[in-house]
């Protein structure tokens, strides 16, 4: 029971750390998979299990993946984005599970996002 | 090695796309986690609620909702703080907090993106205008045809309990606020707000007469706030940022932003949300990045089977509540469909009125029988049968039927006939005195013709012919039987390396 401010922002402040660090104090890169009924429609929800999978074959750490509501673009959905801390948020669309996993292997784990299928790829 | 990569991929928010967006009612849609109350309140979640209650009196509230210009953005355009207030001067033993997420225009997906993407922010809202307003109780009232929104709300109000945000003395101000969900099974006059709230009481969704005004006598008799889910979205950063920060964006009148689910014939599909005063242009040029297949703009159709259409030649309009109002439009919910050449105006209209038809409770005569009469009109167009004289019956019965009609329903319901009518005439009066579909769009107007100048006998449009309606002798000229033609388009598909054949 939070019942009042002081309590209130001392759970912004856990909750805070807990989206953007890890228990040990490190800094988490962020997966969002765009996950309302648009994006499980166009296939987020195998794209969701592809990259959970991926990262813990990989076992990849300081990572979290969430889903997340309407990113805003129908036509590109699945979208996935990734934030690296330091870095600009990288979106990924039309994924599917096998781009999903290439993405986690590339991207989260060698650091080289993979451009082809980054919104800019997509659209220009 | 990654800053190289990086400089080659383009960030999201520098796109065409995002560039003129401005997200506020959508600012977590997209960022948070929807089923966790955690990441809602690490984003200042709850904040508003904890500041009201705890150092604001109910007036204050409601005069900074006043203050921010905030509207109704159902359609409607009240404004909100004036709602409120109305209900708050009401005194009784119980009054209630009505959410309309009945969302059934076609091609309009807002509610539903904001209840999936940020359940919890809609929760705090109505905790906020219970406060205001004096209610201790709340209903959501969402379409069972939302079952991933309704979903993620139940989640949201189990968490919201746990956390002490709904239930008993929260914040430990006195104040209590009990949210509950109903579902609507899809029929769409249960979006007006009457209508909703006798649906609520469980009884046959059908509109009441107003006044009373629910603020007197709403949901079972007691005097209740209805506030559509985009409105609500924005009540929270209001409360915490204060009024002058939402009154900062958007015209004179139209305060904040607004949502749009962006349909139709344009390249970018998707959910836009930009300040008010946006021109259609900017909206459909730059962010919708323009129209598939380099054809023409011709309209723009906002509000759904409630709204009007803008025209090309009024491309450049500031978009808000008024200037809408102003042209015979109206903002409505938030769909907007992109047309262009290739779409009959009077097949549009034709389009909408048969859903009211559908939709129409058939409580009152006006609206169940004159939109039927109106869809027999716009058949008899559509067919070429119709007369000037039918033309002008249609318009004087689609001003009686808004005029006299009991609820929003009827209200609206010849509008897209009303805003057609009065930016393309010249569409109607060449399918009554030509007997012409100038977009050749409207079956039994169109032709399909062979030019005897480009034909070179090649048979192929003869042999997709699915009715035999093409003779012609190999090498030679062919001919198309208007009579037995039942205008499939075959013919022109197969003879696309030749073009001869046309569609007049």
């Amino acid at each position: 029971m939070i019942k009042n401010i002081a309590q209130l922002n001392e759970k912004k402040e856990e909750c805070f750390a807990k989206m953007t660090k890890s228990d040990a104090g490190e800094a988490l890169t962020r997966v969002v998979v765009g996950m309302a009924t648009c994006g499980i429609a166009a296939g987020a929800t195998p794209v969701f299990k592809a990259i959970e999978q991926t990262i813990q074959e990989l076992a990849l750490s300081n990572i979290t993946v969430t889903q997340t509501g309407c990113i805003g673009m129908c036509q590109y959905e699945p979208i996935v984005e990734i934030t690296v801390p330091g870095e600009e948020k990288v979106t990924y669309v039309q994924m599917n599970a096998e781009k999903a996993a290439q993405v986690v292997k590339e991207h989260l784990a060698n650091g080289k996002p993979v451009a082809d299928y980054t919104v800019s790829a997509a659209t220009e | 090695m990654a800053e190289q990569k990086t400089t080659a991929i383009k960030p999201l928010n520098k796109m065409n796309f995002y560039k003129k967006q401005q997200r506020l009612a959508l600012r977590n849609c997209g960022v948070i986690d929807p089923e966790s109350i955690d990441e809602y309140i690490a984003v200042d979640g709850y904040q508003a609620l904890a500041k009201a209650l705890t150092g604001l009196k109910p007036e204050d509230v409601i005069q900074i909702i006043k203050d921010s210009g905030l509207r109704g953005r159902g359609g409607g355009g009240f404004p909100t703080g004036l709602k409120w207030d109305f209900t708050a001067r009401n005194s009784a033993d119980q009054k209630y907090v009505v959410c309309n997420a009945d969302e059934g225009d076609p091609g309009a997906f807002m509610d539903r993106s904001v209840l999936e993407g940020d359940p919890h922010c809609i929760v705090e809202a109505m905790a906020l205008c219970g406060y205001a307003t004096g209610a201790t109780e709340g209903y959501i009232y969402v379409r069972a045809e939302y079952p991933v929104a309704v979903k993620r709300l139940e989640i949201a109000i189990a968490q919201a309990k746990e956390y002490g945000f709904l239930g008993k003395n929260i914040f430990e101000s006195g104040f209590d606020f009990d949210l509950h969900i109903r579902l609507g099974a899809g029929a769409f006059v249960c979006g007006e707000e009457t209508a909703l709230m006798t649906s609520i009481e469980g009884n046959r969704g059908e509109p009441r007469p107003r006044p009373p005004y629910p603020a007197v006598k709403g949901l079972f008799g007691k005097p209740t706030t209805e506030n559509n889910v985009e409105t609500f979205a924005n009540v929270p950063q209001i409360i915490l940022k204060g009024a002058g920060f939402f009154a900062a964006m958007g015209t004179e009148k139209s305060k904040g932003t607004k949502v749009f689910a962006l349909g139709g014939k344009i390249n970018n599909t998707g959910l836009v949300e930009i300040p008010m005063g946006t021109t259609l242009r900017e909206i459909i040029e730059e962010i919708g990045g323009g129209i598939p297949g380099g054809k023409k703009f011709k309209a723009a159709q906002t509000g759904g089977p409630s709204g009007g259409c803008i025209p090309v030649s009024l491309i450049d309009t500031p978009i808000d509540y008024d200037n809408l109002t102003a042209i015979g439009c109206m903002m409505g919910s938030g769909g907007l469909i992109v047309m262009d050449e290739d779409n009959c105006m009077v097949d549009i209209a034709k389009f909408f009125l048969d859903f009211t038809v559908d939709e129409s409770c058939g409580k009152c005569s006006p609206c169940r029988i004159g939109t039927k009469r109106m869809q027999e009109m716009l058949e008899k167009i559509i067919e070429g049968k119709a007369t000037m004289q039918d033309l002008e019956k249609l318009e004087e019965l689609a001003h009686y039927i808004k005029e006299n009609s009991l609820c929003g329903l009827g209200q609206t319901a010849p509008n897209p006939v009303l805003a057609t009518m009065k930016f393309f005439k010249d569409e109607y009066i060449a399918h009554v005195v030509e007997k012409r579909c100038p977009s050749a769009q409207c079956k039994s107007l169109l032709r399909y013709v062979i030019d005897p100048e480009k034909c070179i006998g090649c048979t192929l449009c003869a042999r997709v012919c699915p009715v035999d309606a093409i003779t012609g002798e190999p090498k030679k000229l062919h001919v198309i039987d208007q009579e037995k033609c039942i205008k499939c388009g075959a013919c022109m598909a197969a003879c696309k390396r030749v073009q001869a054949i046309s569609r007049i």
